[in-house]
């Protein structure tokens, strides 16, 4: 009989292999989920994995994985940094939304006057939006104790309909002749969050991703807030002796993660996006749950995940547009790698032994 | 604005219906954290269970097979998370994230080909005498048969956590895991009983949805009604009655802020359609003083070796 043995501390070397596991695993059942689609599983993982890297318009998509990439990453690092002291911001969906509208509402507030004092003004507005909205879950935690998960993720809802709001009304494009949505960002130069090298994809969000990844790496390992949000999560009872001071944590990790996807907002509505529409979020700030998981919740892993988790958006709209895949079975994908994931840490906490039956 | 156009009547009619999805999913998953398991995948289930029951009540053309398949979805989807959380040992906040995750995608390909089709209609109550009533008769006595289960669910939930010795075990398992394992209770298979009937039940509350509420299929139609139903436990403070209670507050809200929109309310629509998020947050707020009402073990990971 099988039976489980806990490991007396995480085997590291597994918890590195972990990911791996689950996204071969996923490449399997995935490819069997394809087949039963109607499509051949092979062909359908090669488009996926294979064609936006080097296939035959590699040169287009290769950029795209920046793209895609960066709000992923930038998002998930905040995340992250919560999820290692338990403490689950689930609701950056929502601050992604309320990030991008303060940011955007900075840039068109000032339109058309060209300054380059602009987007800089318009990335600090983002930042500032995502946090407020994430300061309010992270308020009413420390304040009531009220869950943070549930507060976090009705905001989400909340963001949207607010959203929906925005672009219908206040932020609506005077010269639109009715349609909805904004003016677009990518047409005044100000405010535009335009490619830094032409053709790589390279744009402010790739470059803060980038910054992030490298300040949450030196924030856990070398400095004593990341060493108290790593000790928080590891064993709680101990950073309570050791004096961490949970509100603080909370309000920290809460208000960092609020600002980062703010950001992500922000770089995706002036660039990519383009405009404020009702539905410019693509739902990266779920995404980036399974992102922040894959990659470990460790910052060099979550950059490798973001690129990953990119490609399979890229190229399952290239299964889609090729193969026609449908667009939720690639959405179904991610979910399965998150469960694979999970199940494969079983690995890196516990030992599975071949034992004897014991007489009862 | 014209608050004639609302009818107290066809008000109260509503509320309830509105309320029967939330009942049922909030008191699967109040089973579920009183054996102290956190299950955040409600979302994911119910609409799951919502396609299935659609796509079955379609293709059989009944809509009560749709909403026993319902239900055997939504069991099915939460089987992964026991497996997961309750064998494999994983997380239970994240396995309960991957399962929503996961549920969305899954209902949104099985959805592909059922946009825009009509389901079969269920048949009302109709008890001669009764349902003529004035008022009463159109309030209380002329649903569709799942509302009179949800209340009689909701009754029989109660029941058995109060009065029977297998409320009583999964009650001991959810308190304290630990001494219930040591007094030879199977730990284990209480909590993948107890998941397996919240899955049921959020199938089925999903199904309502698509089924009777609404009735048609669209992508992520549950729009956050899975997350409330988690909310609403903690609003009840575990208990069923106040399940029930609650569920008619949110479902009144919710048919209230509809209404006035239609009436032309001069409030912009969004901003009525996100009243029923925000005061899911403001009850929280004023709920969560009072943390302990809560299982013990909520979420603790049970393994016999610890």
């Amino acid at each position: 009989m099988l039976t489980l043995e806990r490991r007396p501390e995480p085997n590291r070397r597994v918890a590195l292999l972990t990911p791996i596991i689950a996204v071969v695993t996923t490449m399997i059942v995935g490819g069997l989920l394809f087949g039963a689609l109607g499509t051949n599983p092979i062909t359908a993982i090669e488009t996926i994995f294979w064609e936006p890297l080097f296939g035959e318009f590699a040169f287009y998509y290769r950029p795209q994985l920046m793209v895609k990439g960066a709000p992923l990453v930038l998002i998930a690092i905040g995340l992250s940094l919560g999820f290692r002291a338990g403490i689950w911001n689930i609701g950056a969906e929502g601050q992604y939304i309320i990030g991008a509208l303060c940011g955007a509402g900075v840039g068109l507030a000032f339109y058309p006057t060209e300054s380059w004092l602009i987007f800089p003004l318009m990335v600090i507005a983002g930042a500032f939006g995502g946090f407020v909205w994430a300061m309010i879950p992270a308020i009413l935690k420390t304040r009531f104790g009220t869950s943070e998960i549930l507060v976090s993720l009705m905001l989400v809802y909340v963001a949207e309909q607010f959203l929906a709001s925005m672009a219908l009304g206040l932020m609506k494009n005077p010269e639109g002749f009715g349609f909805p949505g904004s003016r677009n960002l990518q047409q005044y130069a100000s405010a535009h969050n335009a490619e830094l090298f032409t053709g790589t994809g390279m744009h402010w969000g790739v470059v803060a991703a980038l910054i992030a990844v490298i300040a949450a790496y030196v924030l856990l390992n070398r400095h004593m807030l990341g060493y108290h949000i790593r000790l928080t999560g590891e064993a709680p009872r101990a950073a309570r002796f050791a004096g961490v001071n949970p509100t603080r944590l909370v309000l920290f990790c809460l208000g960092t993660s609020g600002a980062l996807a703010g950001l992500a907002g922000l770089f995706e509505v002036s660039g990519p996006a383009g405009m404020v529409s009702i539905d410019f979020n693509v739902g990266y700030g779920f995404t980036a749950i399974i992102v922040a998981f894959l990659g470990r919740l460790h910052p060099v892993g979550i950059l490798l995940a973001g690129l990953l988790m990119a490609l399979t958006y890229i190229g399952g709209e290239i299964a889609q547009s090729n193969l026609g895949l449908p667009a939720a079975a690639i959405q179904v994908f991610q979910g399965m790698l998150l469960f694979f994931l999970l199940a494969a840490d079983l690995l890196t906490n516990y030992r599975i032994r071949l034992a004897r039956t014991e007489a009862a | 604005m014209d608050l004639t156009a609302i009818s107290p009547t066809l008000l109260i009619a509503s509320l309830m219906v509105a309320a029967t999805p939330l009942l049922l999913a909030a008191l699967g998953e109040l089973i579920v954290e009183r054996a102290g398991v956190l299950n955040l995948g409600v979302e994911g289930m119910m609409i799951t269970g919502a396609i299935c029951g659609f796509a079955i009540s379609v293709e059989t053309g009944s809509p009560y097979l749709g909403l026993v398949f319902a239900a055997i979805g939504g069991a099915l989807l939460s089987l992964l998370f026991a497996l997961l959380t309750q064998l494999v040992l994983a997380n239970q906040v994240a396995s309960g994230l991957a399962l929503t995750l996961f549920g969305l995608g899954l209902s949104a390909l099985l959805g592909q080909s059922y946009v825009g089709v009509k389901p079969p209609s269920m048949a009302r109550l109709d008890l001669p005498g009764l349902s003529d009533l004035p008022f009463v008769g159109r309030v209380l006595f002329s649903h569709d048969p799942v509302l009179y289960f949800g209340i009689a669910l909701t009754i029989a939930t109660w029941a058995f956590l109060k009065f029977t010795r297998a409320g009583l075990i999964l009650r001991a398992v959810g308190e304290n895991h630990t001494a219930a394992h040591a007094l030879g209770y199977k730990v284990v298979r209480v909590r993948i009983l107890a998941i397996l009937f919240g899955g049921a039940c959020a199938g089925l509350g999903g199904a309502y949805i698509s089924l009777i509420r609404v009735p048609q299929w669209t992508e992520g139609m549950t729009a956050g009604i899975g997350w409330i139903a988690l909310a609403l436990v903690v609003f009840a403070s575990w208990k069923p009655l106040r399940v029930l209670l609650g569920a008619y507050l949110f479902g009144g809200l919710s048919v209230l802020q509809l209404n006035l929109q239609a009436a032309g309310l001069a409030v912009p629509v969004e901003y009525l359609a996100m009243s029923p998020y925000i005061i899911t947050i403001l009850v929280l707020v004023l709920m969560s003083a009072d943390k302990s009402r809560a299982p013990a073990s909520l979420g603790r990971i049970f393994h016999a070796s610890s």
